[in-house]
């Protein structure tokens, strides 16, 4: 499928992205094809560590896990440059990774060490990397919109090329930071690409039970070109998201892409999978018939790219750099007590005192 | 010196900063254009285009957002809010974000900025355009809060805003724009954390902040009349706060009030009286006492109105009652 479906359309009706009469290795190297798989496996594999460490009592606090939703994360970071901003929600690891966060420094965030990404005082919801223009995981529904709105005006501020990519959830779509922020990014064409994992359910709650219109019909308002992508078809996602990132990075003014995907854990480890507010049996269909990485490891098969033997050795090798990034984490030291009070103020002014319980008396 | 009123003493400390620094913008409702609500901004458009002061929708929380993720990536943003009352709508980004950035990034993202506009009340403009919110943001560790009472600090304190490292809350008064006094030109700083000794005397300690500096010397004044020496301590800062200035003067007059627009529950007066016994407690002979805003919303009618404002009557009152003179 060759791309280029989104800039006529000023409408804000948005333009859907399957064409089944493609092919969709098409334009992909044997290289970059496994590369897609391998990541998505790493990211699999990571969460499932973390999934682990959750049940040992390594990890604590929300834990929210992107399994399901690798494709997502893949296809659409895939085609930032380094120093492209990435600003999400709380459900990030592997967004983190994907945007170059080592996964040890990851793993010992979740762990809550002095070795992590935030030095262990953010934790899984809070991971940046200000090296990687990681931006930051935000735990406020919607709350990171606005943010991503300003690092596109600082790019058109400064007259970078570079693009703001913002992630949320599509509950989030609700909120009015979302709004709010569509608008000032359409008034000032600024170079964000506002995407939205859709993964049905916020928390436990189905979109279309909240939702007036649908979440592709969101950015029409504001004369902001939408979109629809598979995301749990990684090649066609990396594909979409390679040439919206063209023309954003060119002046196109910001984009709106609604991220098709489905979450196969709860909403966050200390949620049940499923229960009242969705079936077992949806989630096991999903699970069986819609795994970005199954479907891509078919892809492969079948065309003679991957074979079982490799893909074991593949799967290996993941595993083991999951597992280093959790002994890493483990054997990390905790955050020293002293850094209780670090990083509160970034200049401690020479008058006056800026914390009241006792510690400056 | 120059003589200037309030407002032309924050315009020229933006000015100055903003051809100091290119990194400074100016953004809010009617900033530009209309040169801003009360005047504040005049002339800056012209001077300095509309990517640098900037016309907002009223989108409070969006704006507030906007320019802390371009705080994030080293801009220094000075949002403007029409009043602080509309501030409210902003509270997510400023407590969840612009607070806590540089904490829960374990120090990666620093957020230098400023919001500023007015606090308090002005005239009969009732429940939801008359509060004074000092107390909200100098709560949340990761704010610092300032609260100019003159022009000269008005100047000072906005110039040290934003230089800071970090997210500042510049609180003026909507009734102080008009006021005049003299202000330093050019390089005129007012450190951040520096009380300032509006008023000296031995008697009874008046400590306040803001507007309430008006009230506090008037009422000096007239206890004057009665033999009584009030002083009168300016914080200025609230978040740095002076703690030094504040013991000194209690130790020096053993007697205090605090005196604030706010609220009293969980009001700056509330933390100056717990430090005040925290740490003064053998240098008090009486009780510190409060005068504040009636513990209700605002009323319209103007009897109503003077009824919940602090006014030189309760603010006398109450430094007699500290010194047992009633």
């Amino acid at each position: 499928m060759e791309s280029g479906m989104a800039q006529a359309n000023m409408s804000g009706i948005p333009e859907h992205q399957n064409d089944p009469f493609d092919d969709p290795l098409k334009g992909f190297s044997e290289e970059e094809l496994l590369g897609f798989l391998r990541q998505m496996l790493l990211f699999r594999r990571f969460e499932e560590k973390a999934e682990e460490g959750y049940a040992i009592g390594k990890i604590g606090g929300f834990c929210h896990l992107h399994i399901g939703q690798e494709g997502s994360a893949a296809g659409c970071i895939g085609p930032l440059r380094p120093d492209d901003y990435l600003v999400t929600a709380y459900r990030e690891h592997t967004q983190a990774l994907a945007k170059g966060v080592g996964p040890k420094q990851v793993m010992a965030e979740l762990y809550g060490r002095a070795s992590g990404s935030s030095s262990g005082k953010g934790g899984s919801m809070h991971i940046f990397g200000v090296d990687q223009a990681f931006m930051g995981g935000h735990g406020i529904v919607g709350g990171q919109v606005p943010l991503a709105t300003g690092m596109g005006w600082a790019i058109k501020y400064r007259g970078e090329d570079r693009v703001a990519m913002c992630f949320m959830g599509e509950a989030a779509v609700n909120q009015g930071a979302f709004h709010e922020s569509l608008n000032m990014a359409a008034i000032w064409q600024l170079p964000v690409i506002f995407v939205v994992e859709n993964n049905e359910y916020g928390m436990g709650t189905a979109f279309r039970r909240v939702s007036a219109t649908k979440v592709e019909e969101r950015s029409a308002a504001y004369h902001i070109p939408a979109s629809v992508v598979n995301g749990q078809e990684v090649l066609e996602t990396f594909r979409h998201f390679e040439e919206l990132v063209k023309e954003v990075r060119e002046g196109g003014g910001p984009r709106f892409v609604e991220v098709r995907t489905y979450r196969f854990r709860g909403h966050s480890m200390s949620d049940p999978v499923s229960g009242t507010y969705r079936s077992k049996n949806e989630v096991s269909e999903q699970t069986e018939k819609n795994d970005p990485i199954k479907i891509l490891r078919d892809r492969l098969f079948e065309a003679d790219v991957l074979s079982q033997e490799a893909l074991e050795v593949m799967d290996q090798e993941v595993r083991a750099l999951v597992s280093e990034a959790a002994e890493f984490a483990d054997a990390a030291p905790l955050p020293d007590p002293s850094e209780l009070y670090t990083n509160v103020y970034s200049q401690i002014n020479e008058h006056g005192r800026l914390f009241f319980d006792g510690r400056d008396r | 010196m120059p003589e200037l009123t309030y407002r032309e003493a924050l315009n020229e400390a933006l000015l100055e900063e903003m051809e100091r620094d290119d990194c400074v913008f100016l953004m809010g409702e009617e900033v530009a254009e209309y040169d801003g609500a009360y005047k504040v901004s005049k002339g800056l458009l012209d001077r300095f285009g509309d990517l640098r002061v900037v016309d907002t929708p009223i989108s409070e929380l969006g704006f507030a957002g906007l320019s802390v993720g371009a705080a994030m990536v080293g801009l220094r943003p000075v949002v403007e809010f029409m009043t602080f009352n509309f501030s409210v709508l902003a509270l997510d980004q400023v407590l969840h974000s612009a607070a806590k950035m540089l904490y829960m990034s374990g120090g990666q993202f620093n957020i230098p900025m400023v919001f500023r506009g007015p606090t308090g009340a002005a005239l009969q403009l009732a429940a939801q355009h008359s509060q004074a919110l000092e107390s909200w943001y100098a709560h949340a560790p990761g704010i610092k809060v300032v609260a100019p009472g003159t022009p000269a600090d008005a100047k000072g304190l906005l110039k040290s805003a934003i230089r800071d490292d970090d997210p500042v809350v510049v609180m003026e008064g909507e009734l102080l724009y008009n006021i005049r006094g003299e202000v330093p030109e050019g390089e005129h700083l007012v450190p951040l954390g520096l009380a300032d000794l509006k008023r000296e005397g031995d008697d009874v300690s008046i400590i306040t902040h803001g507007k309430m500096v008006h009230l506090a010397l008037q009422a000096a004044g007239r206890l004057q009349r009665e033999g009584v020496e009030a002083e009168v301590l300016d914080l200025r800062s609230l978040r740095p706060l002076d703690v030094e200035a504040v013991l000194a003067s209690v130790r020096k007059t053993n007697r205090a009030i605090y005196l604030e627009e706010g609220w009293p529950y969980a009001g700056i007066g509330a933390q100056l009286v717990a430090t005040i016994q925290e740490e003064a407690f053998d240098h008090l002979d009486a009780p510190v006492l409060r005068v504040t805003q009636a513990d209700v919303p605002m009323p319209y009618a103007k009897n109503l109105e003077q009824l919940a404002k602090p006014n030189v009557e309760r603010v006398v009152d109450a430094c007699r009652r500290v010194l047992y003179r009633d």
